[in-house]
């Protein structure tokens, strides 16, 4: 526990700083310990495991920024985490309530497939329902792996425009994924 | 998407984070919204003009001291609470702290006064409008706040929306003083007090809805 604290904190902390190799491992680890994680509180809900360890991932990348270096990595990665579950339970309960109480039933059975490593939701279509200049902006700075300086050139935009419409565009499709569920 | 390409999505081309960043927000947020309550302070209401003469007089400095500790405590309890996890052990002590000393001090001073003092002592000359002007004039300074902490994540949504309100009414309070002629601790203890508790009660109550992720 203590020694993946300490190799976390390392690795987000040199991501924080620009070390895109680092934070590339830290995330990668990281999502097999939320999928743990997750996996251990949603028993009752298999399908739900791969797609909130995805909404957590793109919350913790989105609020990186409130990661204060002095505190304990685990306090804050289990508060986003713990947050995006609840949160996830509450619009369940919402929605639950409209539907006709078969369909719990049919999630039962849906339960039994061998599928729950696969995320049901699909982030790259609701990437595509992004608007274009979010939209371009990320696919060619994050899917293709262009410069921002290069980005800017093929959009005909400024290079801070394109950061900010790479960050708007990735808090637009954590607020999407909300919706969707 | 598998949920490795979405990591490599997000680390790939990620720049540096500006960890000044939400220090500079709340400096904003506070900035504009104290200067928002003092405009619509001087506009609606006025500085009062004894204000430098009451200004020799040690209960004055109470006064100040109290909303200061207040805004202090506030800012505190939105700092912590718009950071996943961060620890929240002292932000209710030190935000009931000045209330309870001026309770206390207010207790005081009534059991001090002579019984045909006492109401005057509680009412002061504006008990009918202080606890509403201090609600009024925090309200640009909660959507400040409540801005600052959209741009950073609060997990305890409710908790977050009563400290933005907190904070706001004793930023409004503070701005308040300004105005305000009383320098009864009792007056302070109830009007004050209350002026601060409207707006902390409608932010826990709409901080669930603004301030999701």
């Amino acid at each position: 526990m203590i020694a993946a604290e300490d190799r976390l904190r390392g690795l987000l902390v040199r991501g924080l700083a620009g070390d895109a190799a680092a934070y590339h491992v830290f995330l990668k680890e990281l999502s097999a310990h939320l999928r743990a994680f997750l996996r251990r509180r949603l028993g009752g809900l298999p399908d739900e495991v791969e797609d909130l360890v995805q909404e957590t991932l793109l919350a913790v990348h989105n609020q990186r920024h409130t990661y204060d270096a002095g505190q304990p990595l685990t306090a804050w990665l289990h508060a986003i985490a713990r947050y995006k579950l609840v949160d996830l339970l509450r619009r369940r309960a919402r929605g639950d309530a409209f539907n006709d109480p078969l369909d719990d039933a049919i999630e039962v059975l849906a339960a039994a497939d061998d599928d729950a490593a696969d995320a049901r939701r699909d982030v790259a279509k609701l990437l595509d329902t992004l608007p274009d200049r979010q939209r371009l902006a990320i696919a060619h700075m994050k899917l293709t792996g262009m410069s921002v300086a290069e980005t800017a050139r093929l959009t005909g935009t400024s290079e801070s425009a394109v950061k900010v419409n790479v960050h708007r565009g990735l808090k637009a499709l954590a607020a999407k994924i909300r919706g969707a569920t | 998407m598998k949920t490795d390409d979405l990591v490599s999505l997000l680390a790939t081309g990620t720049d540096a984070v500006d960890a000044k960043a939400p220090a500079r927000h709340y400096i904003a947020a506070v900035g504009a919204g104290a200067l928002g309550a003092t405009v619509l302070m001087s506009l609606w209401l006025d500085v009062r003009p004894t204000l430098a003469r009451d200004a020799v007089l040690p209960m004055f400095w109470v006064k100040e001291m109290f909303c200061v500790a207040l805004v202090a405590s506030g800012l505190f309890a939105v700092t912590r609470l718009s950071r996943p996890g961060a620890a929240l052990a002292w932000v209710r002590p030190l935000a009931a702290a000045p209330i309870i000393a001026m309770w206390l001090l207010a207790v005081a001073v009534l059991v001090a006064a002579d019984a045909e003092d006492r109401t005057d002592l509680i009412r002061g000359v504006s008990w009918t409008e202080c606890t509403y002007n201090i609600a009024l004039l925090s309200v640009p300074v909660f959507a400040a706040i409540l801005w600052a902490m959209k741009q950073l994540a609060p997990t305890r949504l409710r908790l977050a929306g009563a400290a933005a309100g907190f904070a706001a009414g004793a930023i409004a309070a503070l701005v308040y003083t300004l105005h305000c002629p009383e320098l009864g601790a009792p007056f302070l203890a109830i009007w004050y007090v209350s002026g601060i508790l409207i707006p902390t009660v409608f932010g826990a109550c709409v901080g669930p809805r603004l301030l999701r992720w």
